[in-house]
């Protein structure tokens, strides 16, 4: 079981609600990843169409966990009037903190993390912040009191899977008994299936399935590959070797030549 | 009197926050409030007078990642 600051899950896939073709997909992709846990956003509202009311439809009817974030703020102060607002519309304390840095990789700005997280938490909320695989910025996190990681694979919407084992591989063994959860830059089920192999307690994607070309089927191949990375991890792998080991018995070969 | 909603040019009465929302179509819909970059509670909106010129970010569910 999936555990994040005291509630269980039995799905480790959290699944963005962004960039899907048509609400109507997006439900489905929802159902085929059996997903417990959506991502959600806040944006602006305009008094004539109200669009974000049908949206907001769609997610409650599945009756999930939903986890707001404050994605495109550039500041500490940005994300925490963010994520009191999702608060409040959304009636939840868990926030997906981003910060961003720059916008070609998205990367987090994790200054302003570690400044908004200590506030957010003083002011009573559960912190899944977005961040680098940095152990020295995981720390400071894990001080003012975040329970959670989620180190990124890759740059948001890149695709490009986990593009730093070593530093994830590290950051595993570092923080042990920490949930720590790969966010961001998740291009096929392999790259999922490889986090779970590493030891990593949850994936966190949405591109991949929303732009896939059939996202409920891809939504399904994720949740597959998930619960095989998890089962591989708990089965101990072998680890690699530079050179063949023979899996035949040598023992009793004819000797022909 | 002039604001600015959610970054646009607008025209209201003069009043609360409670009562301008509705003025601005508004109404029972899900959605939080900023003024001038700062949180307003739904519990503060009807002791929230809006000034002119203020900066009113009305923000409401969106498909996130």
């Amino acid at each position: 079981m999936l555990e994040l600051y005291g509630e269980k899950f039995s799905n480790r896939l959290l699944l963005g609600s962004a960039q899907y073709p048509s609400p109507a997909i997006l439900a489905d992709s929802i159902k085929a990843s059996q997903s417990e846990i959506v991502t959600v956003s806040l944006r602006r509202e305009s008094g004539g169409d109200l669009a974000g009311q049908a949206f907001w439809d769609i997610i409650k009817q599945f009756n999930l966990k939903v986890l707001p974030n404050t994605a495109g703020c550039y500041t500490a102060k940005e994300a925490v009037t963010t994520a009191h607002m999702a608060r409040e519309v959304f009636a939840t304390d868990w926030i997906k903190l981003e910060v961003i840095g720059e916008e070609d990789t998205l990367q987090p700005n994790v200054f302003d993390l570690v400044e908004a997280a200590k506030i957010l938490v003083e002011d009573g909320f559960k912190v899944l912040p977005y961040t680098t695989d940095d152990l020295i910025v995981a720390e400071k996190l894990l001080q003012v009191g975040c329970e959670v990681l989620m180190p990124w694979g890759a740059p948001i919407g890149s695709g490009r899977g986990l593009n730093n084992p070593y530093a994830l591989k590290t950051m595993r063994a570092h923080f042990a008994d920490v949930p720590l959860i790969v966010d961001a830059g998740i291009g096929v089920p392999s790259h999922a299936a490889m986090a779970m192999e590493m030891g990593f307690d949850a994936v966190l994607l949405n591109t991949a399935v929303a732009s896939a070309g059939h996202p409920a089927l891809m939504a399904k191949a994720f949740s597959l590959a998930i619960e095989a990375g998890v089962m591989a991890f708990e089965a101990d792998p072998i680890e690699a070797r530079e050179m063949a080991a023979p899996s035949t018995p040598m023992m009793g070969k004819a000797f022909l030549s | 009197m002039k604001i600015y909603l959610n970054g646009t040019e607008a025209q209201i009465e003069i009043g609360f926050l409670d009562k301008v929302l509705v003025q601005l179509g508004y109404q029972d819909v899900t959605i939080a409030t900023a003024i001038n970059g700062e949180f307003v509670p739904l519990s503060l909106r009807h002791k929230t007078e809006i000034q002119a010129g203020d900066k009113l970010e009305v923000l409401a569910p969106m498909q996130g990642g």
